[in-house]
């Protein structure tokens, strides 16, 4: 029980970190590699707050979105000039500064030794700390995310995401000013993935650089893929299919070293597979072909 | 008259090509006026320049007596200038409706505070926009296709759609490159006619045509250019036996 609860709680926070990185890339049209980075912000601003100033949760998950936002507008401003692959590069470049930043300020972030010992949350009183109530917690969180993220792609707002991703010219003969919308959606994607690194860090309770690396971002845009680009409902799917394979691959008897490695192998496979042969993903409606535009 | 679009000495040179020459030209309000001249005579070069997709050279352009050449194009919208694409250019994976609802202004939807606060609002104003959005379609005969998705659309009726797009977004000068090229006879009526309707609800149009009967037709003026400069402006049959304009095309 305590085991599938874990599972449950992971498919959770990858639930939130592919669905603030589908408003990105897939409903926006914006690839970045940089996601994980967000998700250490989102990780590092909580646990530092916990940790040095005692501070509530409630309060710390609400810096840490608002911190993690604000980075993406510092990064977003300046990179979201430049076009589709500088603009992977650029993301790929900050991945890199924030693990070296973490990596690198020792005193300050532990560095590769990581924080230890973070307190767990409590919130109104009531200390979340048993494998159920942290699963009811990160439920109302996904809830939370697909909540927001679903109103934005329904709403006009949202449209005007969806033509920026398929004729940006066109959206801007029709007088939208399209920078401002995509500054806006990259900081609500990256304040949302924030939110996933704070469950991660008070759920864990133990976090160094090394949770939160480009080899993540990537895990997180197979999710988005394999999911569906573009489609909300997706990124659950993928998110419960990719946390569940390698622990399907345990169940078959493979040994947990064997396993692991595996594990990276399959998901560069299904990653390919699906990018040749079901672009969309499982239910998307977005492949990242750029053959068919303008 | 009173003049709507002023353009004044614009250049613009492509590494070697000169598209603009020197280009002066103004509209006025409620008017139609013809562009042509042949290919690579710089008229969708101006068209891009008028709505800042290119940057000119240098050169003045007013709208309203308002000095717009440096403005973004989603400004220049905003003021008043929509324009329709030579390459077609619609939002393919999108239904028809949600197109034509892309093009209104002042949505309250398109902005997040109202979206997650002031959801009565941003709902009431998208199902008018959405009324608005079917009148459109009804009164162009394609409210059958309200749901289908831009991309499954004919040529013509794509075509069609552009150009309700340029009108749901409300401006008063409208600049259309080559709105009836290659599309059937019906439908260029169709669209002549809603053109030519323009000027008595307020709005102007700068149209490039090679079809000359469209011209003839719907047009009371034509500026007609060659190599970036205008060469000739008048009446239709003016600029037709304009012997500088014969010269053009026999070059
Ligand atoms: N973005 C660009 N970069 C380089 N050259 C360009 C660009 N746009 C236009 N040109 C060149 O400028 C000249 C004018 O082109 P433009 O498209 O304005 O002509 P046009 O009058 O619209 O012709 P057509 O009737 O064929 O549409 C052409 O020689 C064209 O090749
Ligand atoms: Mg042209």
């Amino acid at each position: 029980m305590t085991y599938l609860l874990h599972i449950l709680i992971f498919i959770g926070i990858y639930i939130i970190l592919s669905i603030s990185l589908n408003l990105l890339a897939g409903y926006t049209g914006i690839l970045s590699i940089g996601h994980a980075a967000f998700y250490g912000i989102g990780a590092y601003v909580a646990a530092l707050m916990a940790l040095k100033l005692n501070s509530p949760f409630l309060l710390n998950i609400f810096l840490a979105i608002i911190a993690s936002a604000i980075i993406g507008a510092l990064v977003g401003i300046p990179s979201l000039r430049i076009k589709d692959d500088y603009f992977i590069i650029a993301t790929f470049a900050f991945q890199i500064i924030v693990f070296s930043i973490l990596n690198n300020l020792v005193s300050f972030t532990g560095g590769p030794m990581g924080l230890p010992g973070i307190p767990q949350p409590v919130i109104l009183g009531i200390k979340i700390s048993s494998h159920i109530s942290f699963s009811i917690l990160i439920t109302i969180l996904c809830a939370f995310t697909f909540y927001v993220s679903n109103k934005i792609v329904k709403s006009p707002f949202g449209r005007i995401l969806k033509a920026i991703r398929e004729d940006e010219i066109f959206a801007q003969s029709l007088g939208k000013n399209i920078s401002a919308y995509k500054v806006k959606i990259f900081m609500i994607s990256a304040g949302l993935a924030a939110i996933a690194g704070v469950m991660y860090a008070t759920y864990i309770t133990y976090i160094d650089p090394t949770s939160f690396t480009v080899m993540e971002s990537i895990f997180i845009i197979s999710i988005v893929i394999i999911g569906g680009a573009g489609n909300l409902w997706g990124s659950v799917l993928g998110a419960i299919v990719l946390v569940m394979l390698p622990e399907a691959l345990r169940f078959i008897g493979l040994p947990n070293a064997v396993a692991a490695n595996i594990r990276q192998m399959l998901y560069g496979g299904l990653l390919v597979a699906f990018m040749l042969w079901r672009p969309q993903g499982f239910i998307g409606e977005y492949t990242f072909n750029r053959n068919n535009e303008k | 008259m009173k003049e709507l679009l002023k353009i004044q000495n614009c250049n613009k040179h492509f590494d070697g090509i000169t598209a603009l020459d020197n280009f002066n030209c103004e509209i006025s309000k409620n008017e139609i006026l013809g562009l042509i001249g042949p290919n690579g005579a710089g008229k969708s070069t101006l068209f891009n320049v008028i709505t800042g997709f290119i940057p000119a050279d240098s050169g003045m352009i007013n709208f309203k007596n308002f000095n717009i050449s440096k403005k973004t194009p989603s400004k220049i919208n905003n003021y008043g200038i929509s324009r329709t694409f030579q390459d077609l250019r619609l939002i393919r994976q999108m239904t028809v409706l949600e197109n034509v609802l892309l093009a209104f202004k002042d949505q309250p939807g398109e902005h997040l505070e109202n979206v997650f606060f002031r959801n009565n609002k941003v709902k009431k104003i998208e199902s008018e926009n959405k009324k608005k959005a079917m009148e459109l379609l009804k009164n162009t005969g394609i409210l059958n296709k309200a749901n289908d998705l831009a991309d499954d659309l004919s040529y013509g009726q794509q075509k069609l759609l552009s150009l309700l797009c340029c009108l749901a977004s409300d401006a008063e000068l409208l600049l259309l490159d080559e709105p009836i090229a290659g599309i059937n006879p019906a439908m260029i009526e169709k669209i002549l006619s809603i053109i030519n309707e323009l000027p008595k609800q307020g709005k102007s149009v700068i149209i490039i045509e090679h079809n000359m009967d469209a011209i003839n037709k719907i047009c009371n003026r034509v500026v007609f250019m060659d190599a970036g400069k205008k060469v000739s402006e008048g009446t239709p049959a003016e600029v037709r036996n304009d012997p500088k304009v014969i010269e053009a095309y026999l070059d």
